[in-house]
């Protein structure tokens, strides 16, 4: 089952959803908080949820205040970072960038697509974590080949 | 890498971790305890500045920039002016150079790049005549 995990975390990497950060914050868990990164996942998670509603109402009222729907962005990109959200951080990039040119329809469409990766993030990190619960604690952790 | 993170709990050290975004609160909370610095954690730069007032004081500051109520960049200054010699270490996503500039020039002693890893702390921390690499 270990192995089963390892493959999982394995392809998070491979298919880009996760970066190096990850890893970083894997090398953090230790025997005194051993569910570490599964807490900080879970954060993550309630926080980016909370940031993408205010985005959803901000663009629901017509009008786009860029300035705020950056400041928005901004600190969910830097949350996806911190995390190691691979895919999530891009999609960050990419609508602040729509801000910064005054696009709606660029940031109405990378929302979209953030909306969805992020989400696809979730399911997936949720089956990894049950997973690792299963499998029981491992040994220290490697960084993926 | 696990192996190799030193333990700086004999060296009493305590920090102060400034940042509004709660992941990295927790993250950089956690990248302390695991080098055994004693550390507390506020949301902003005036919380910051309340919790020298009170009477508290830390041998380092991570401070990062953009913050409501009061940012990084007013936080130290105001941290300075009142006396305070911690040494302060600007963390930030943004990078650009006059911002970094106008940062470093409110007073901080170093600056780091979010995320924060284990390696950039003991950057810091070694900058900062903190720790000595064996």
């Amino acid at each position: 089952m270990q192995r089963q995990v390892a493959l999982i975390k394995q392809s998070l990497f491979d298919q880009g959803y996760l970066d190096e950060q990850f890893v970083e914050l894997e090398e953090l868990q230790d025997d005194a908080n051993p569910n570490f990164v599964e807490e900080v996942a879970t954060l993550y998670f309630k926080d980016s949820a909370r940031l993408i509603s205010n985005i959803e109402q901000a663009l629901e009222r017509g009008s786009f205040d860029f300035n705020r729907l950056d400041n928005y962005m901004h600190q969910f990109k830097g949350s996806s970072t911190s995390i190691g959200a691979s895919k999530v951080k891009t999609e960050c990039t990419m609508f602040r960038e729509y801000c910064r040119v005054g696009n709606a329809e660029g940031c109405l469409r990378t929302f979209k697509q953030l909306k969805k990766e992020h989400a696809t993030l979730r399911k997936k990190l949720e089956q990894y974590f049950q997973l690792a619960r299963q499998a029981g604690p491992k040994e220290t952790a490697r960084r993926p080949k | 890498m696990a192996d190799e993170v030193p333990n700086l709990a004999e060296s009493k050290l305590t920090a102060l971790v400034v940042d509004d975004n709660y992941v990295n609160q927790s993250m950089h909370h956690k990248l302390l305890d695991r080098l055994g610095i004693e550390n507390d954690v506020v949301c902003n730069g005036q919380e910051a500045v309340d919790v020298h007032c009170s009477g508290r004081n830390y041998d380092l500051i991570l401070m990062d920039m953009d913050m409501p109520v009061m940012n990084g960049i007013q936080a130290t200054k105001r941290l300075r002016e009142m006396g305070i010699e911690s040494k302060i270490a600007g963390v930030t996503t943004r990078a650009k150079e006059e911002e970094m500039q106008e940062f470093m020039e409110a007073g901080l002693n170093d600056f780091q790049e979010k995320p924060l890893t284990i390696s950039k702390l003991l950057s810091i921390l070694h900058k900062l005549d903190f720790y000595v690499h064996t």
